[in-house]
């Protein structure tokens, strides 16, 4: 059973993720170690051994970028792990450059507005990444799924950076 | 619904038979005993009308004393006299060493190098102390409820490690007493508080206590208390706020000369009381008794106490805002503040930790007292006295744990803020031909470094079947439970042979010195034990016969005729074994039912699992 089984939704890289946390807590209350306190030793590591599962499968389909690439490993493309690294000539240029945009923020005029606007056009990249990976998983031949799964790659170098882009803004606003 | 509807009339042996249970706050300071009864969780209190008592220990000539009693002894017979010994849970003599300049006892280490403390009554471990504490209140909540436990629900402070959370369980154990779970303080405030006011929402909850700080940041929604992140310090607390106004003392009182045990712990009394003056009045008179006979008189005003005491309350805060940017939250999403612990009653700690949160902290409910109310609640639901209850605890790990890997350098294997139980597989192989041994060493921690992380195992594999360097793939699982105590198995994947694995705790307690312990601990003696480890293998075996029972008659269907006379027969063997007094035949009973009912069990979790999401419209979940 899959993780997408386990919860009972589709294979899809869309998903509504109120609806994924109820069924998460609602498979939670029926198997959590809490419940069997009176069981026996063998019921009760099962129980350990579920609800670990479920807790899981939740990490696992609850944000978009694991979502992916839990989608590609069924597909049998592993993403976890490797050492590939893009060959993209172009995505890697654009990435230099937004490196060096985030690191003359703090030095610019206007550093928070920077930061924001910063953010707004990280954000853009990923979702059109994330959109892109919709289609591509969608129409599902091999070299799809290949292109897909460089868009995995391309979406973490992405969600670096916007890590980064978090701890500069809270460095600028002295938290 | 759920695998073993263990209170549904029928089921049990005894249905609706009430169960007894308590929830245990063992404080660094001060410990109390809460219970549900009527419906109602109350602190219990002893024959003097207390409801909490000192946890500290006096090893006198004569007997052991617990409370006010060794209180009374902290000066008078310091070396003697065990103080905020959960400080030194889990910890080595050097750990305590550095964070502890003066201390009125003689340590020493254990095999493993954890502290031990020599009494006059022989050498006794943080453990065995605790043990002693845990011992009053299990008696109270026993004369109280009127029976035999059967079970109590301990807290410990989110941020304990795997060391200290086992050290803590160890104690209980070493009573007799079922430990249920061990539950975080912050969550347990959360469940009192929660409960009480039916919150929805994100709640942060600041525990500053005797001894450690927590600060937990849970949603709560419809009865479960789901933590988002905790932090925290496992030495930070009260006596850290005394340590540093007992130095300032000790400057001002120009007084250079030896600091013997009674000195310590004088100056130490001297500064908790001007601490708690302080919470109430602008500046508080001290004095002080030195050995040259001299009288040192001397005035502490607010606002020097509150320079003194900023450096603690900013490393609280740091924590705090970590905790929120693990919960991927801002603090402006934080619907309440609860504060928890008594140095929580330090105006300063209150107004600065307004600020940070941008709103009144909570503190109707008493801090000293709610850790305990929620800790019997809990207790109350996992014995079974409410079988409607919806309540769900989705608690965290504190700490990364992770492994050594080459150049002295750890590799995370399961990250802080996981939402526990979990599980995690990591894969290795052979760098020998024919290698059939591994070492791994297991570590907790956030640093890089090995050497700046708490050592938890060492671990040893053997009987790897000989192969080609890298052709054996090791898998080894990593398992922590409810209670965040982690468990380790391994497997050879190629050949499918389980490897056994030998288990050196870094900081735990060899079996040899779990064996003494309980052979020493007063309550049992040598006859007593074997009773006892009866007693508790006759409740392990009638759990797994009830268990068993009420399964074939709600999973009949799950089973074939030929499936089920094998199971019928483990459980005969099993009655009948439980009715004698051999110990090994009850053990082997046991272990039969469990082999043949393996297959059962798995399914009926599958079916549970697949129940659950049946019929549920998400519109009304």
């Amino acid at each position: 059973m899959n993780y997408f089984e386990l919860f009972a939704l589709n294979h899809s890289f869309v998903l509504d993720t109120n609806e994924l946390r109820a069924k998460y807590l609602e498979l939670q209350r029926a198997v959590h170690p809490d419940k069997f306190a009176n069981a026996s030793e063998q019921d009760r590591l099962l129980a350990v051994q579920q609800s670990a599962r479920i807790n899981d499968g939740f990490g696992m389909l609850k944000t978009p970028i694991s979502r992916a690439e839990y989608l590609l490993s069924l597909a049998g493309i592993e993403l976890a792990h490797e050492y590939q690294t893009i060959k993209d000539p172009m995505f890697l240029m654009e990435q230099m450059e937004l490196r060096e945009a985030l690191e003359d923020i703090s030095t610019s005029s206007d550093p928070e507005q920077e930061i924001i606007d910063f953010q707004q056009q990280i954000d853009r990249h990923i979702r059109g990444f994330e959109q892109q990976f919709v289609d591509l998983f969608a129409a599902g031949d091999q070299s799809s799924l290949n292109t897909a799964a460089d868009n995995v790659r391309k979406l973490k170098f992405m969600l670096k950076l916007a890590t980064e882009a978090r701890e500069l803004e809270e460095r600028l606003l002295g938290f | 619904m759920a695998l073993l509807q263990i209170s549904e009339p029928g089921q049990s042996s005894a249905p609706h038979q009430h169960r007894l249970a308590a929830g245990i706050d063992l404080g660094t300071t001060n410990s109390l005993v809460a219970s549900v009864r009527s419906g109602q969780a109350t602190i219990l209190l002893n024959d003097q009308g207390v409801g909490s008592i000192p946890s500290i220990v006096h090893y006198g000539e004569h007997e052991i004393k617990v409370g006010l009693e060794a209180k009374a002894h902290a000066v008078s017979d310091a070396t003697n006299t065990v103080v905020s010994v959960k400080r030194f849970m889990g910890r080595t003599l050097e750990d305590i060493q550095a964070s502890h300049k003066e201390l009125p006892y003689n340590l020493s280490a254990s095999e493993n190098g954890l502290v031990t403390i020599e009494t006059r009554t022989g050498v006794v471990n943080p453990i065995q102390v605790s043990s002693e504490i845990l011992k009053p209140l299990v008696e109270l909540a026993k004369s109280t409820l009127a029976g035999e436990l059967d079970g109590v629900v301990i807290t410990v402070p989110a941020y304990f490690d795997d060391a200290q959370r086992q050290g803590t369980k160890d104690a209980a154990e070493l009573l007799g007493v079922k430990v249920f779970r061990l539950l975080n303080e912050p969550t347990a405030a959360a469940i009192a508080y929660g409960l009480d006011n039916d919150q929805e929402g994100i709640i942060a909850v600041y525990d500053l206590g005797g001894g450690t700080f927590d600060i937990s940041i849970l949603r709560l929604n419809k009865g479960v208390f789901e933590v988002l992140a905790t932090g925290g310090d496992s030495a930070l607390g009260g006596d850290d706020i005394d340590q540093v106004i007992a130095d300032w003392i000790i400057a001002q009182s120009g007084y250079d000369g030896d600091h013997s045990p009674a000195l310590q712990r004088e100056i130490m009394q001297l500064a908790c009381r001007a601490k708690e003056s302080l919470s109430s009045q602008d500046h508080t008179e001290l004095t002080l008794n030195l050995p040259c006979g001299n009288d040192w008189h001397g005035q502490l005003s607010r606002d020097v106490f509150d320079s003194l005491i900023q450096p603690i309350v900013k490393r609280t805060l740091m924590a705090c805002r970590r905790a929120v940017r693990d919960a991927d939250i801002n603090t402006s999403d934080i619907l309440k503040v609860v504060m928890v612990g008594g140095s929580t009653r330090v105006p300063l700690v209150r107004d600065k930790v307004g600020q940070y949160f941008e709103q009144q902290p909570l503190t109707s409910i008493d801090p000293d007292k709610v850790v305990a109310i929620g800790a019997a609640i809990q207790a109350d639901i996992l014995a079974g006295n409410k079988p409607d209850s919806d309540m769900l605890l989705l608690d965290v790990l504190p700490l990364s744990l992770g492994l050594e890997t080459m150049g002295g350098l750890t590799e995370k294997v399961i990250s802080r803020n996981t939402t526990i139980p979990v599980a995690k597989a990591q894969e290795f192989t052979t760098f020998k031909d024919g290698q059939t041994a591994m070492a791994l060493h297991i570590l907790q921690g956030e640093r890089e470094l090995v050497e700046d992380c708490r050592s938890l195992a060492r671990f040893e594999l053997r009987g790897i079947p000989p192969m080609a360097a890298g052709a054996a793939h090791i898998r080894v699982t990593f398992q922590v439970d409810a209670d965040g105590l982690l468990s380790v198995s391994a497997m050879e994947k190629s050949s499918g042979v389980q490897t056994s694995i030998e288990v050196k705790p870094s900081f735990g307690l060899t079996d040899n010195e779990v064996a003494n312990m309980i052979k020493d601990s007063m309550t049992f003696a040598k006859d007593d034990m074997q009773a006892r480890m009866l007693a508790e293998e006759k409740v392990e075996a009638s759990r797994v016969h009830e268990g068993l029972v009420s399964a074939l008659k709600i999973d009949a269907h799950l089973l074939s005729s030929e499936e089920r006379a094998p199971i019928e027969q483990a459980m005969a063997q099993l009655a009948s074994a439980q009715a004698g007094s051999d110990l090994k035949s009850i053990k082997d009973a046991i272990a039969l039912c469990d082999k043949v009912s393996q297959d059962f069990a798995s399914r009926r979790m599958d079916q549970s699992i697949r129940q659950a999401l049946s019929g549920q419209s998400v519109d009304n979940i």
